[in-house]
């Protein structure tokens, strides 16, 4: 092995070689593109069904599908067949092909490119559905959908931006009073928007692209700032990230600190940490079973109804009281956390060395003693892990409310009204702003990670 | 656990059951351990009590559902008319056989396909140097927590110009691309800490990159590339917004997760119908769960936070 390895390693490639290696991978990249091209099309499976079965003469199958038609399901199954060969194989086609290429040159070259190889394909796609993505909303949230032009009476404004929104109905004119840049489809201006009376009653910082006029500015984020229900939707957040996380990591270090002196506490973990492999919407179902309501006098089939009437207490609809109704759904969060939060810590408090321990037995501290002063500070590092990476799920919680009441009832977090925004109202602009939101108050996260990557050195 | 370094406490106290210990202090382990276990069979029930009577009720029969609380089942297990009619029901008329197929065909693709893009990089990070590399994995750390909404909007126009709204494509390329920081992480993590002196005989050897990577790096990380399958595929299947934003709630693309929300708002009190529904979504996360909970366990400690 060693020589042939050798023999790769150290000579270029003969021409020959190279120019099969140039020509192997414009294939593979044609046939992924003809794979691509497949599984957008729902009809090809059948169709190409129909072409290999008249290729290898089996007409009566070939006339079948075409009078038939192929099961629906058929089809989806061969395309999602197609991508996992494609997406596999046809990346991996991809690597060996580029990196062949990468031979041809000399060594001191191929040292140069071959890490750039390895890295771009993962590099594109961050590139293209994330890192560009999230420059394009920094600059949505900027603008607000105001007007298309011509500038007359446009349709659009109905409670559309806030600048204009409030007199949509009076506005008989939008009138340019300056441009600050005009590069032929791309405009920026400023505008007066003219009343009825023939007089000015705002202005605003406009962009102008192709035949849309937006509004600059802060709009967005003023309107976040103000609104009534978005300070609802605040108050939720917070109250979401101060009982989730707390309550979380609250029970889940108390459950592994008690587990930890069990003999068979693998199982006893396996049921706290089982609903991490729920889904939201799943725990959602589950929970608004719990919290199922029925009028007082019939029978109560959910949990906690059940519960409460044989208490004596008429039965509540949970999800319609304020602001019980949010507490509640923060305890199925809690409920998904805790296992996670359970299973981290739990690890953390076996790596307490057992000396530690003991010799604060020897000078005899008592259980409580023991939990508060060596193993809190010990293992402080973990909970700190533990409740940021529950504070960024919580933070972004959208299907527990989009599922049990849809943000009614004054449930509404900032997730579940951006995503509102978007498919309901199709107010981009403002969606982006509540999107940038979220990142804002993750950015010291962000910051803390990278600080920490730096201090290790990456790979070094 | 796996980690665990410290000796267990049972060694420190020893076991109850050894006959040479006095009976005053055997009675004392056994008191200070009986509430204990007391509270933690409390718990343990407490946090299954919810997914069992959902489990119980999906077996009993729509008027049983109706007219009882499922803890009845559990009473009077003989006068409960135990029945599959929910799930053939829930399966067949509600279209939640045709979600399952489309959630399995959104999901192994999304799962596969990020982790040969994110070996290669990660093994690029790990044991090349090159000019960017430091910026690159900084951008790779920064994007493991950018909340997911900051991406949703762009890609959503992108797909409308690209016509790729509401196709399985579409749903592949966003969930691959989305897991990718957190599979570069996960496998940067483990492949620069193999040893060292592996790397450096095989190059010594004449090995190439490649050679290393396909030889060395690939068997090696097979745990790795467990952990991260198995939260991937944990994440696909259970994601509702994703679906949602890209492939929407036409009949032939909708996945399990938006199938029971619909349920939900369209029969939210046919309780025998969500809670079969809602049993048919968790049962393959269950039992991925359960067969790979070791990797996942594995995979939560080397640091995973999903943006």
């Amino acid at each position: 092995m060693t020589a042939r390895l050798t023999q790769r390693y150290h000579a270029a490639p003969p021409p020959a070689r190279a120019a099969v290696s140039v020509v192997a991978l414009v294939a593979v990249l044609t046939v992924i593109w003809l794979a691509l091209a497949f599984v957008r099309d729902t009809d090809a499976p059948a169709r190409l069904l129909i072409w290999a079965y008249d290729t290898i003469g089996l007409d009566g199958a070939a006339d079948a599908i075409r009078d038939r038609g192929l099961p629906d399901l058929w089809s989806k199954l061969i395309i999602a067949l197609v991508a996992l060969v494609v997406g596999v194989a046809g990346i991996w086609a991809i690597f060996i092909a580029a990196n062949r290429i990468v031979d041809v040159f000399g060594w001191r070259w191929r040292a140069r490119i071959r890490p750039y190889v390895f890295v771009a394909p993962a590099m594109v796609l961050l590139t293209i559905f994330l890192v560009v993505p999230v420059l394009n909303t920094f600059y949505t949230s900027l603008t607000e959908d105001i007007a298309p032009l011509p500038a007359e009476v446009p349709e659009e404004l109905s409670g559309q931006a806030d600048v204009i929104a409030a007199v949509a109905d009076e506005i008989t004119a939008i009138e340019h009073t300056g441009n600050i840049v005009s590069l032929g489809s791309f405009e920026v201006a400023t505008i007066d928007i003219v009343g009825r009376e023939g007089t000015a009653i705002g202005s605003a910082l406009v962009v102008r692209t192709g035949d849309t006029l937006r509004a600059f500015g802060l709009g967005n984020y003023i309107w976040a700032a103000t609104d009534e229900a978005m300070h609802i939707a605040f108050r939720n957040n917070i109250l979401w990230l101060l009982f989730g996380v707390t309550g979380s990591v609250a029970i889940g270090l108390l459950v592994a600190q008690l587990m930890d002196k069990l003999r068979r506490e693998a199982l006893a973990k396996t049921f706290i940490f089982l609903p991490m492999a729920i889904s939201f919407v799943g725990a959602a179902v589950i929970w608004r079973f719990v919290y199922w309501w029925r009028p007082a006098g019939s029978e109560q089939i959910g949990l906690l109804n059940a519960v409460w009437t044989w208490f004596g207490n008429e039965p509540v609809a949970w999800m319609q009281s304020v602001p019980v109704n949010t507490f509640a759904m923060i305890v199925i969060m809690i409920w998904l956390q805790t296992g996670f939060a359970m299973v981290i810590l739990s690890a953390s408090i076996k790596a307490v060395p057992s000396e530690i321990i003991e010799a604060a037995r020897i000078d005899g501290a008592n259980e409580f003693q023991l939990f508060f002063r060596i193993m809190i500070p010990s293992i402080s590092p973990s909970v700190i892990t533990v409740s940021t990476t529950i504070f960024i799920a919580i933070l972004k919680v959208f299907d527990i409310v989009f599922v049990m009441t849809g943000g009614k009832f004054e449930t509404e977090v900032i997730a579940n009204r951006m995503f509102a925004e978007m498919f309901k109202f199709r107010n981009f602009g403002r969606a982006s702003a509540l999107a940038v939101i979220l990142l804002i108050v993750v950015i010291p996260i962000i910051v803390i990670n990278v600080r920490n990557l730096r201090r290790q050195g990456i790979g070094t | 656990m796996t980690t665990g370094t410290r000796t267990t406490p049972s060694t420190t106290h020893p076991a109850p059951t050894m006959p040479d210990r006095p009976f005053g202090e055997r009675l004392r382990a056994f008191a200070r351990r009986t509430p204990v276990k007391i509270a933690v069979v409390l718990i343990a029930a407490l946090w299954s009590l919810p997914t069992v009577g959902l489990l119980i009720s999906s077996f009993r029969s729509q008027v049983d559902i109706r007219t009882t609380g499922w803890w009845d089942a559990i009473v009077h297990p003989f006068e409960t008319n135990w029945t599959l009619a929910n799930y053939i029901d829930v399966l067949t008329a509600n279209g939640m056989a045709e979600a399952f197929i489309n959630s399995l065909i959104v999901t192994i693709p999304s799962t596969v396909i990020p982790i040969t893009l994110a070996l290669f990089a990660a093994y690029a990070f790990a044991w090349m140097r090159f000019p960017g590399r430091t910026v690159m994995f900084v951008m790779v750390v920064v994007l493991l927590v950018v909340p997911l909404q900051m991406a949703l909007i762009p890609v959503l126009r992108m797909y409308t110009g690209l016509d790729l709204n509401g196709t399985f494509l579409g749903v592949w390329l966003a969930h691959a691309s989305f897991g990718l920081p957190l599979a570069i992480y996960l496998f940067y993590n483990y492949i620069a800490q193999l040893p060292k002196d592996l790397f450096e005989s095989a190059f010594i050897d004449g090995a190439s990159h490649y050679t290393a990577f396909t030889r060395l790096v690939l068997p090696l990380s097979l745990p790795a590339i467990a952990s991260f399958a198995i939260f991937q595929f944990l994440w696909v299947w259970n994601d509702l917004l994703i679906a949602l934003v890209f492939l929407g709630t036409g009949d032939d693309v909708t996945i399990v997760t938006s199938r029971l929300n619909e349920l939900v708002g369209t029969k939210g009190a046919a309780w025998h119908l969500l809670t079969a529904g809602a049993f048919l979504t968790m049962i393959i996360p269950l039992i991925v769960f359960l067969t790979m909970q070791r990797y996942f366990v594995r995979g939560l400690l080397a640091g995973s936070v999903k943006g």
